[in-house]
C-alpha cells in the first residue's frame, strides 16, 4: 500500500470515526449525570435530517448545522421533560424516542430523498495542508472532525477540572447528596441531556452532511447503538471514547479493505465480526488494567430522582 | 386515494375490521373500490428496493383510479411480525396483497391459508400456493449490460462490486457481471466486499472507497442506497446505479442504472383480480416483459460502447444470448459450463459458485 493510498484509508476511517464520536462523547455527559437516554439513534435521525433539510433550502451549511444541534436537543427535550420532570421510565422512554425518531425523521424527509447537497467544505491550512502524509491527514477536514476532537478535550477538562463538571458528576454519583447541600438536581440533568441531544444532533448532520451527504430514511444504520455500547465499554471516559470510536472505525475500514484484498482465506461473516470483537477486547482489557480505577459507572445511572418536598 | 397505515393502527384497527369481516367476502359493489396492500420490508424513502416497489402501488392507483384503494405497511421486519401484518391486511378486506420481500415467504404462505379468498403475491419466493403466486425480476439480465459497458470503460481492469448477503440472488448477479465484463477484457477482475446489509449507506460508501483505494475503477453495488456512486462521483471513477435511477448523486459517474420496474405486472395483477382471471402463477421477468430496464447511458459511455451495451441488451430481449452461456469455468478453474450449453433457471436460482475472475 503506497502512503498516499494509507492516507485515504486513514481519511476514510477518521469519517467513519467521527459521528460515533459525537454520539458517545454526548451521551456520556448524559450518562455522567445519572441519566440513561437510548434515544440516541432517534436523535441522530433528527440531527441528520435537520441539517440536511436546512442546509439544502437555505444554502448555508453553518446554519445546517446548528440547526442539526438544535433538532438532538428539541428531541432530548421531549425525553428530559417525561423523564425529568414526569418521572418516567428512562429506558423505555429513551426506546420510545428512538422510534420516535425514525417516524419522524422520515416524514419531515420525505421531500429530501434524492436531492443532492455539495458535502461541507474542507478546512485547508494555507503551507500546512499541502505537506505530505500530515497534511491531508491533520489539516484538510471539515469543521465537523476538529470540532469532534476539540470536544473530546473540552469534555474531558470539563468534568475534571471545572466545578460544574464536578457538580454534574456529584449529581450523576449522588443525587441525593447533591440535592442536600442545594444543587438543583433536575435542572443540572437538564442541561446534559440537552447537551447530550444536541451532539447526537452533530453526529447526525455529519452523516447527512459529510459522510454520505445525502438523505435517506434511517441512514444511520445502527449508529446510535454503536455510540451507547462505547460509552459503556469506554468506563464513562471521554479519551477512551475517542479510542473506541477510532479503534471501531478503523477495524470496519480495515475489515473492508481485508474483504477487497481477497479476504485472506478468513470468511466475510468473520471479518465483519472484527470491528465488535475488537473494540469490545481492547476497551476490555484497558478497563480492567492495573491503570483501572474503579468501574466508574454513575451511581445514579438510571435511577429516578423525586425533589424531595 | 392513499392510505398509509401504521403498525400500530393496525392493531388497533384489527378488531373494529374483524367485525366487518362477514360483510367482505367477494367483492360485494362493483362500485366497492378493489382493496389492495403492500408489505415493504424497508422504507418507502430508500431509494432501492421499497422505493421501486412503492412506485409500483403508485401506477396502479393512477392507472386504477377509483377503482382501487391502496395501503401499504413499511418496515415490517421479516419473520413473526410480518405475519401478524399480512393477516390484518386480509382480515380488513384488502383482496389482493403484495409481501415485497424474501423473508415474508413463510408468513405469506401461512396466512394465505387462513384466507383462501385473498390473493396472494409474494416477491422473489419460490413457493406458491393455490392463492399464492411468485414474481421475481432476472436483474442479472441488466448485469450483463453493465458488465458489457465496464469492460470498455475500466482502464484498471479492476471492478468493486459492494455485495449484501452471499445468497444466490446476488452471486448470480456477481457471476453475470464478471462474464460479460471478461467477454470484452479477458483480464478483468471483481473484486467484492460483503456489507452485510441491504442499507447502511455510511458502510456502503466506505466499502466503495476501500475498493477505490485497491485499484477499483468501476463500481458496482447490490445494495440499496446511492452512497457507493456518491464516492464514485467524488473520486472521479464510474459505476452503475441499483434499482433506482442515481443519476442526481453521480451525473458524471453513473454510466447507467438497473431499474426494477414493477409497474406492470402489478397493474396487470392487479386487473385480473378485477377481472376475476387471476391465477397462481410462477413468474421471472427480465429485460424482455421490462421488468428490468436500463437507465439513459451516462455521458461517459462511448458512442461505440452504447452501441455493444444496446446490442447485448437486444441479443437478451430477443434470447440470442445467454447470461450464463458456456464454456464458464469457477473460480478454481473447474469446467461449470461446456461449450454450447447454458444454466438453466433452476441451477441460476441456486448459485453458490464464482466465476473465474470474481475475488470474493
Amino acid at each position: 500500500m503506497s502512503a498516499e493510498t494509507a492516507v485515504l484509508v486513514m481519511l476514510t476511517v477518521i469519517s467513519a470515526a467521527t459521528p460515533l464520536l459525537f454520539a458517545a462523547l454526548g451521551e456520556l455527559v448524559v450518562e455522567k449525570s445519572g441519566v440513561l437516554n437510548l434515544g440516541v439513534e432517534g436523535m441522530m435521525l433528527a440531527g441528520a435530517v435537520a441539517g440536511f433539510a436546512v442546509t439544502v433550502s437555505t444554502g448555508s451549511a453553518v446554519l445546517g448545522i446548528v440547526c442539526a444541534a438544535l433538532a438532538g436537543a428539541l428531541m432530548a427535550l421531549i425525553f428530559g421533560v417525561l423523564t425529568l420532570t414526569l418521572a418516567a421510565n428512562q429506558v423505555a422512554t429513551g426506546l420510545a424516542l428512538t422510534i420516535f425518531g425514525v417516524g419522524l425523521s422520515a416524514l419531515l424527509g420525505a421531500g429530501f430523498v434524492g436531492v443532492p447537497v455539495a458535502p461541507l467544505p474542507k478546512l485547508a491550512v494555507p503551507g500546512l495542508s499541502d505537506l505530505a502524509v500530515i497534511g491531508p491527514l491533520l489539516f484538510a477536514h471539515d469543521a465537523l472532525v476538529y470540532l469532534s476532537i476539540l470536544a473530546t478535550a473540552g469534555i474531558g477538562w470539563f468534568l475534571a477540572r471545572t466545578r460544574a463538571g464536578m457538580i454534574l458528576r456529584a449529581v450523576g454519583e449522588s443525587d441525593e447528596s447533591a440535592h442536600s447541600i442545594g444543587y438543583n438536581v433536575i435542572r443540572v440533568r437538564y442541561l446534559a441531556v440537552l447537551f447530550g441531544g444536541a451532539m447526537s444532533g452533530l453526529a447526525g448532520a455529519f452523516l447527512s452532511l459529510s459522510h454520505t451527504p445525502m438523505w435517506a430514511e434511517e441512514m444511520t444504520a445502527g449508529r446510535g447503538w454503536i455510540a451507547l455500547a462505547l460509552v459503556v465499554f469506554s468506563s464513562w471516559r471521554p479519551g477512551r471514547v475517542l479510542l473506541g470510536a477510532y479503534l471501531f472505525g478503523g477495524v470496519t475500514i480495515l475489515q473492508l479493505h481485508a474483504q477487497g484484498a481477497g479476504g485472506l482465506g478468513i470468511p466475510a461473516q468473520v471479518l465483519s465480526m472484527l470491528p465488535y470483537l475488537a473494540t469490545i477486547a481492547v476497551l476490555t482489557i484497558i478497563a480492567a488494567g492495573p491503570w483501572r480505577g474503579r468501574l466508574d459507572a454513575p451511581a445514579c445511572l438510571g435511577k429516578l430522582f423525586r425533589p424531595p418536598t | 386515494m392513499k392510505t398509509a397505515v401504521t403498525r400500530r393502527d393496525f392493531v388497533l384497527g384489527s378488531a373494529a375490521a374483524a367485525g366487518t369481516l362477514g360483510l367482505a367476502g367477494p367483492r360485494a359493489f362493483a362500485a366497492e373500490p378493489l382493496k389492495v396492500g403492500f408489505v415493504y420490508v424497508g422504507p418507502v424513502g430508500d431509494f432501492g428496493w421499497t422505493h421501486g416497489h412503492d412506485m409500483g402501488r403508485k401506477a396502479i392507483e393512477a392507472h386504477f383510479g377509483g377503482q382501487v384503494k391502496t395501503t401499504f405497511v413499511e418496515n415490517v421486519a421479516e419473520g413473526p411480525d410480518a405475519e401478524r401484518v399480512i393477516r390484518q391486511l386480509a382480515s380488513s378486506g384488502h383482496e389482493l396483497i403484495f409481501s415485497t420481500s424474501f423473508g415474508f415467504m413463510n408468513p405469506t404462505l401461512r396466512v394465505a391459508k387462513m384466507f383462501p379468498k385473498v390473493k396472494f403475491e409474494h416477491a422473489t419466493g419460490y413457493r406458491t400456493a393455490p392463492n399464492v403466486s411468485v414474481y421475481n425480476a432476472r436483474f442479472h439480465e441488466g448485469r450483463v449490460v453493465c458488465g458489457t459497458i465496464a469492460g470498455h470503460v475500466t482502464k484498471s481492469g479492476i471492478a468493486g462490486y459492494i455485495g449484501s448477503f452471499p445468497i444466490p440472488e446476488v452471486v448470480m448477479g456477481i457471476n453475470a457481471f464478471t462474464l460479460a465484463a471478461r467477454k470484452i477484457r479477458p483480464d478483468t477482475k471483481v473484486k467484492v466486499v460483503w456489507v452485510n446489509s441491504w442499507y447502511d449507506p455510511g458502510k456502503e460508501g466506505d466499502a466503495a472507497k476501500a475498493l477505490i483505494d485497491q485499484g477499483a475503477d468501476i463500481m458496482c453495488q447490490h445494495t440499496d442506497s446511492p452512497a457507493p456512486l456518491q464516492v464514485a462521483e467524488a473520486r472521479g471513477i464510474h459505476g452503475f446505479g441499483q434499482a433506482s435511477d442515481m443519476k442526481t448523486f453521480a451525473p458524471n459517474a453513473q454510466l447507467t442504472a438497473i431499474l426494477d420496474v414493477w409497474d406492470g405486472y402489478y397493474i396487470q395483477r392487479t386487473r385480473d383480480v378485477l377481472d376475476r382471471k387471476w391465477q397462481s402463477q410462477s413468474i421471472w421477468w427480465g429485460l424482455k416483459e421490462g421488468m428490468v430496464k436500463m437507465a439513459p447511458y451516462g455521458a461517459a459511455v462511448p458512442e461505440n460502447v452504447r452501441q455493444e451495451a444496446e446490442a447485448a441488451r437486444e441479443a437478451l430481449v430477443s434470447g440470442a444470448r445467454h447470461p450464463f452461456a458456456g464454456p464458464i469455468e469457477d473460480q478454481k478453474g473447474v469446467p461449470r459450463v461446456a461449450e454450447g450449453q447454458s444454466l438453466s433457471d433452476k441451477e441460476i436460482a441456486a448459485m453458490d459458485w464464482y466465476v473465474e475472475g470474481v475475488e470474493a
